[in-house]
């Protein structure tokens, strides 16, 4: 089981895999800055998990769900 | 004088818009680029002997083509003519920033950089060795400030500085694997003496990066067959490197290598204790809170309405007074019926209508404005995206929507802030389903004459929130039919929140009046004096004769019954009433008579109309309300109740008013999507009367 966004927890720092989505979507997520190997903080979600909030480098980056669980994270290691 | 047109990008919420209302004594020309509803703003200044013309263009992450906006910007930074580009980036996130600054630089045009936001940066600790970043990117840079004006004016004189000077190569570079294949691609261009208008290291980096406008250029040239084996083993080479699969990644990952170094030589910052919370963290913990976020978002909304239309009713009568007024002033100086009935029931008449809104427009897009600018808007589509998005629609879409139960016309120009075209059309299109302020004297009226006082209250909220809730399944059955396809993914970007400058609002509110008054008010006049024409014509003197002679000979009590039924017959062979003759038999299945399609008619060109049009047509002549309790009991003397209820059902969901139309047409993108619009509403509505009226009759 890949662990994803969703898979977060809450103000924790991690680190991106890899995005399994292609085209548009990967094309918009990488505008954002997001894409392998940059630091990801989980910050919060609405009420039922429909939409996430991220934040990468300095912005704040609001997703749904769906594309949230496309982007695969692993810990960051503090050593 | 030298013309020096400048292409103005930047990411979103740079300040954009703001530093080039800070350059200066500005005319500011609003259009739309060619065959897109995305808005163009061009901006022209003197300085010294030069006439600058900037173009804004839309703000984008990266020259990729996912919105409309960002299509726009990399379609104008390709193919028109311009002499510089001028980028725009934050100086507080120059990191997320300079990622379109090094896609800007592979252009290579002439370009400067102005680094907005100065004064920020400094609060922030930020310090940026600009001189020395400069010399690192080859391209001039600009420290400055559009809130407090800082460093304008050396921007303005850099920007002619760029201009004399020869285009330098820019710095951009890239990791030596990358470096070894533009080289091997240079040298095969350079062996071939291939002829191009730009350098051939851009060449090598653009078939490398994949960039199709290249590909098709070099597709038709003999010197693909050469090239394409040396290219494709290029790619294979880098792509085995760098472990990745897809180009556009390994870009993207180079541009940040790119710039982290920059940014680690030029940018040094004081280190913020990263557990403390910054004021926009301190906001959001209220404004999207998980259970508190939702509520605080309605009242606002609440408040913003109350302030539309409570506030907006003000100046509104005052509007409608004037022009009454100038209706009576006008018409008691022309001599000649038919022409004073021209002007001041036409041309005057409709173009008062117009104006009547605007400042209901103007207040709410100050609202609007103000939520967009300071960045809470992007946090309401984050709340709201979870409900919406179950019924095809986007979290944005609820502004329009409820504005919509206003007036349709600023809610059509609301859903503007959809960025995406998908999204944008599927709300323009269920946007008439909210019952905007217009029909309610209608609705008021039928219910007072079918309906027993104790129950007008429920009946009417079961209008207003029938029509909602038709509109919102309707969305999911255009979503899954229409507008079919992968929904378009929600990624967006929450900005800093920021108090936008009053001047700023004032420019963007004075820009949507200016363009609501301009298209809608001279189409409007126009078809309002095609509407009067309808229903005034053709004359029938004999008639009118006849029955002038009745009315002086009739006793006084009589006289305006007479007058009244004269009106009605003069409607009743008017085109107008020719047409709802004709169409008659449609009405039928639904229990409607010639009167009740004439009035829904009227509807067309504005709801208000249908009250008086009742009126006529049942004698009581024009200057009927809905509170008219005589015009209620003929109501209730000739309609049945079934009838009465397809009828309402109609004025809840077919096409809004004439002004409403128009604006409709400019923000979906053309007069086909009227057509739709038209064929959409009138099927819906039709059915729903048809089973309504069915269900009625059981009663």
């Amino acid at each position: 089981m890949n662990k994803t966004i969703v898979d977060c927890l809450l103000n924790k720092t991690y680190i991106i895999k890899k995005l399994h989505t292609t085209g548009a979507l990967r094309q918009r997520l990488i505008s954002f800055g997001i894409l392998k190997g940059v630091q990801i903080k989980y910050l919060s979600s609405t009420n039922l998990h429909a939409t996430y909030e991220i934040q990468v480098g300095k912005m704040s980056i609001a997703l749904r769900k769906e594309e949230a669980m496309k982007i695969e994270v692993e810990d960051y290691e503090t050593n | 004088m030298k013309q020096i047109k400048i292409a103005l990008v930047g990411q979103p919420n740079v300040g954009k818009s703001m530093l080039t209302n800070a350059m200066g004594d500005t005319t500011l020309h609003v259009g739309n680029f060619s065959g897109v509803t995305v808005e163009k703003k061009e901006i022209k200044f003197k300085y010294k002997d030069y006439s600058i013309n900037i173009v804004d263009l839309p703000g984008t992450y990266m020259l990729t083509n996912y919105s409309m906006e960002e299509k726009v910007t990399s379609d104008f930074l390709n193919n028109e003519q311009y002499d510089l580009i001028l980028n725009v980036a934050d100086s507080t996130n120059l990191e997320r920033n300079l990622q379109l600054t090094s896609e800007l630089l592979n252009l290579d045009r002439k370009m400067l950089i102005a680094l907005n936001m100065t004064d920020e940066a400094k609060k922030e600790g930020i310090s940026i060795d600009a001189q020395y970043m400069s010399e690192l990117l080859g391209v001039r840079i600009t420290k400055v400030s559009a809130a407090t004006k800082e460093g304008i004016s050396e921007l303005i004189q850099n920007i002619v500085t760029t201009y004399e000077s020869n285009k330098k190569q820019n710095k951009l570079v890239f990791s030596e694997s990358i470096e070894e294949e533009i080289r091997n691609i240079e040298q095969h261009l350079n062996d071939n003496k291939f002829q191009t208008e730009y350098s051939y290291r851009k060449i090598a980096i653009d078939l490398i990066s994949e960039d199709k406008e290249r590909y098709k250029e070099l597709l038709e040239n003999p010197i693909w067959v050469t090239l394409q084996p040396i290219l494709l083993e290029a790619k294979n080479h880098i792509k085995i490197h760098h472990d990745e699969e897809a180009m556009i990644d390994i870009f993207a990952d180079e541009f940040i290598s790119f710039n982290t170094a920059i940014l680690t030589e030029t940018v040094k910052e004081k280190n913020v204790d990263s557990e403390k919370l910054t004021t926009t963290q301190k906001i959001d913990n209220i404004f999207i809170h998980p259970i508190l976020g939702i509520p605080i978002f309605l009242f606002l909304m609440w408040g913003l309405f109350q302030l539309t239309f409570e506030v907006g009713s003000i100046p509104m009568d005052w509007i409608d007074g004037f022009f009454g007024w100038l209706g009576d002033t006008v018409g008691n100086n022309i001599a000649n019926d038919d022409l004073r009935s021209l002007i001041v029931d036409g041309l005057i008449g409709g173009v008062g209508a117009v104006v009547l809104f605007v400042p209901n427009i103007i207040i709410l897009f100050v609202g609007i404005a103000l939520l967009e600018g300071t960045g809470y808007m992007s946090r309401v589509a984050y709340l709201l995206d979870g409900f919406f998005h179950k019924f095809g629609l986007h979290g944005q879409s609820f502004i329009p929507l409820v504005t919509g139960f206003g007036c349709s016309i600023p809610a059509y120009m609301g859903a503007r802030i959809l960025k995406n075209d998908k999204d944008r059309l599927l709300t323009l299109f269920i946007i008439g389903f909210m019952s905007c302020g217009a029909r309610l004297p209608v609705y008021v009226l039928f219910i007072g004459a079918f309906f027993a006082p104790q129950y007008a209250g429920n009946a009417l909220f079961a209008i207003y929130i029938g029509g909602a809730i038709i509109g919102i399944i309707l969305a999911k059955v255009l979503k899954m039919t229409a507008f079919k396809g992968e929904s378009e993914p929600f990624v967006m970007e929450m900005p800093k929140y920021r108090m936008p400058s009053a001047m700023l609002i004032w420019h963007t509110v004075k820009i949507k009046t200016f363009m609501y008054l301009k298209k809608a008010g001279t189409f409007i006049a126009a078809a309002s004096l095609l509407i009067w024409f309808l229903s005034n014509y053709p004359k029938n003197d004999t008639l009118t004769f006849e029955f002038e002679q009745k009315i002086t000979s009739a006793q006084e009590a009589q006289k305006d019954d007479l007058s009244n039924l004269l009106n009605e017959k003069l409607l009743e062979q008017s085109y107008l009433g020719q047409v709802g003759k004709l169409i008659e038999p449609l009405f039928e299945p639904l229990g409607m008579d010639w009167k009740m399609a004439v009035a829904l008619q009227t509807g067309l060109a504005a709801k208000e109309v249908v009250v008086s049009t009742l009126g006529v047509l049942y004698s009581l002549g024009g200057d009927v309300d809905e509170e008219n309790s005589s015009l209620k009991e003929r109501l209730y003397a000739n309609i049945p109740f079934a009838s009465a209820v397809a009828f309402i059902i109609i004025m809840m969901m077919y096409l809004p008013c004439l002004a409403a139309t128009v604006v409709f047409s400019r923000e979906a993108g053309g007069f086909k999507y009227v057509a739709y619009l038209f064929v959409f509403t009138t099927t819906v509505a039709y059915l729903f009367a048809f089973v309504g009226y069915h269900i009625a009759l059981l009663f």
